[in-house]
């Protein structure tokens, strides 16, 4: 009889919680928006937080509420847009882009200001006379960026990390670690790139490093369709201008465009 | 414990002397995967407390008015039973009332249904003969003191990350051994509040 009553006991108290559990979920339900679910499944879901929400479900509701543009997921790429604006009956389209380092510099083509010992960490050698690189500009070459991508595009190869552009999804996470701020996004379909972040001019820079920038301007005079500019002793593409058509590229003595 | 036992006593207790992570060792689990970041370890110790209080105002007077005395032999598939679905209902409640504060708990508050430190917490009340608002207090305690250790081992950790651990004890042996020393460093407190 005892453990008659203790079985009621516990099956009365899992029924009185299985109903209330089910009766709170029926009329304290949170409508989920349809698309915003649908858009969900359209994404790859790695939650890489490229497209700077907290990961797929939350950009699935910004783009489902108007807040985001939908082709910023990267890791979906072409896929998920044409997916997304299919959901949302828009057309759209998204230029592929890839991650770039701008400096060529590696353990043969600059010099060491010191020998470091400490963390093999970009970001802590660059706080100590802005790095043991020769150039002040340039890439440390430690891996902070091979560290943090998720898609194991990067690897280093002679102190100098390299981009495998069919690995690279364009995510944009390697950027803010570089204390140099080396890397950017461009067009996947790039014709000309600047290989060198020195802003210095003339002889300090030709010391410091073999493949360096020295501002001389010749890529610009090369130029027919005004797409480079010297700036800041420094030439910069604009790729909505340039034609590919490779004039600089030949013109550089430096071998900074490639 | 008896009756007369202060609430101050009780609070300082569950916060220093016999705390919940670094005294009694219930909730490691948690108190090893979330102290990552001292802001998650935040957001986990607010969720622990939260259940823990509640599953004490429920559970307490079930095992008093139901249990007792004839089927205490029940008191750990019930307590289980019921943290399990007011977990669940908690969950539910936030979601629909203060979405901001489950969007912080977010995956916290549904892995609390089988931590052991909240099934431990209801069950020492009775244990310990506590009456109702006692046990409210401890409950309150027992969060507060999981939340003090989350906070300080996380602390611990964002230390060890910059620090040169030797290859053979990266990861989870260095965590150990640095939990092993912040729980030394409490045994300092046994004593205090009698």
């Amino acid at each position: 009889m005892e453990i008659f009553i203790a079985v009621v006991i516990v099956a009365v108290i899992g029924l009185i919680a299985g109903v209330g559990l089910a009766l709170a979920s029926k009329y304290m339900a949170v409508p989920v928006d349809e698309k915003q679910e649908k858009i969900r499944e359209a994404l790859p879901g790695a939650n890489c937080g490229a497209c700077g929400y907290s990961g797929c479900d939350g950009y699935a509701a910004a783009v489902a509420a108007g807040e985001a543009e939908p082709n910023k997921c990267a890791p979906g790429g072409e896929t998920a847009l044409s997916l997304i604006s299919e959901i949302l009956g828009v057309e759209l389209t998204s230029e592929p882009k890839v991650a770039f380092i701008a400096c060529k510099g590696n353990c043969e083509k600059t010099l060491n200001k010191y020998s470091y010992e400490g963390l093999m960490s970009c970001t802590a050698a660059s706080q100590i006379y802005a790095g043991p690189v020769s150039c002040s500009y340039g890439c440390i070459g430690f891996g902070d960026c091979v560290k943090e991508c998720p898609f194991d595009a990067i690897t280093l190869e002679n102190g100098r990390p390299i981009i495998c552009e069919d690995k690279c999804m364009a995510c944009g996470k390697c950027i803010p670690v570089c204390p140099k701020s080396l890397i950017s996004l461009i067009p996947k379909k790039h014709s000309v790139t600047v290989n060198c972040s020195n802003k210095q001019k003339g002889a300090p820079v030709v010391k410091n490093c073999k493949v360096s920038c020295v501002a001389c301007k010749l890529c610009e005079k090369a130029c027919e369709s005004g797409a480079i500019k010297v700036e800041n002793n420094l030439a910069v593409v604009d790729y909505s201008l340039c034609t590919g058509c490779g004039k600089c590229v030949s013109a550089c003595k430096r071998g900074v465009l490639i | 414990m008896n009756n007369t036992t202060s609430i101050v006593a009780i609070l300082l207790a569950g916060i220093l002397t016999d705390n919940m992570v670094l005294s009694k060792f219930l909730g490691i689990c948690p108190f090893l995967g979330v102290s990552k970041k001292p802001g998650t370890a935040f957001s986990m110790s607010v969720a622990v407390t939260l259940v823990m209080v509640v599953a004490t105002a429920v559970t307490h007077p079930i095992y008093t008015y139901l249990l007792y005395p004839k089927y205490t032999y029940l008191e750990t598939i019930v307590f289980i039973l019921v943290i399990a679905a007011i977990v669940q209902l908690i969950e539910i409640v936030l979601k629909r009332f203060i979405k901001p504060v489950y969007n912080a708990l977010g995956i916290y508050l549904p892995l609390i249904t089988t931590n052991c430190a909240v099934l431990g917490v209801t069950m020492l009340n009775i244990t310990e003969n506590m009456n109702f608002v006692q046990s409210l207090f401890n409950a309150l305690a027992a969060g507060l003191g999981f939340m003090l250790a989350m906070l300080l081992f996380a602390g611990v950790r964002s230390k060890i990350e910059n620090a040169d651990v030797p290859e053979f004890l990266k990861g989870l042996p260095i965590t150990l051994i640095a939990a092993a020393l912040v729980s030394l460093s409490f045994l300092g407190f046994a004593g205090i509040g009698g």
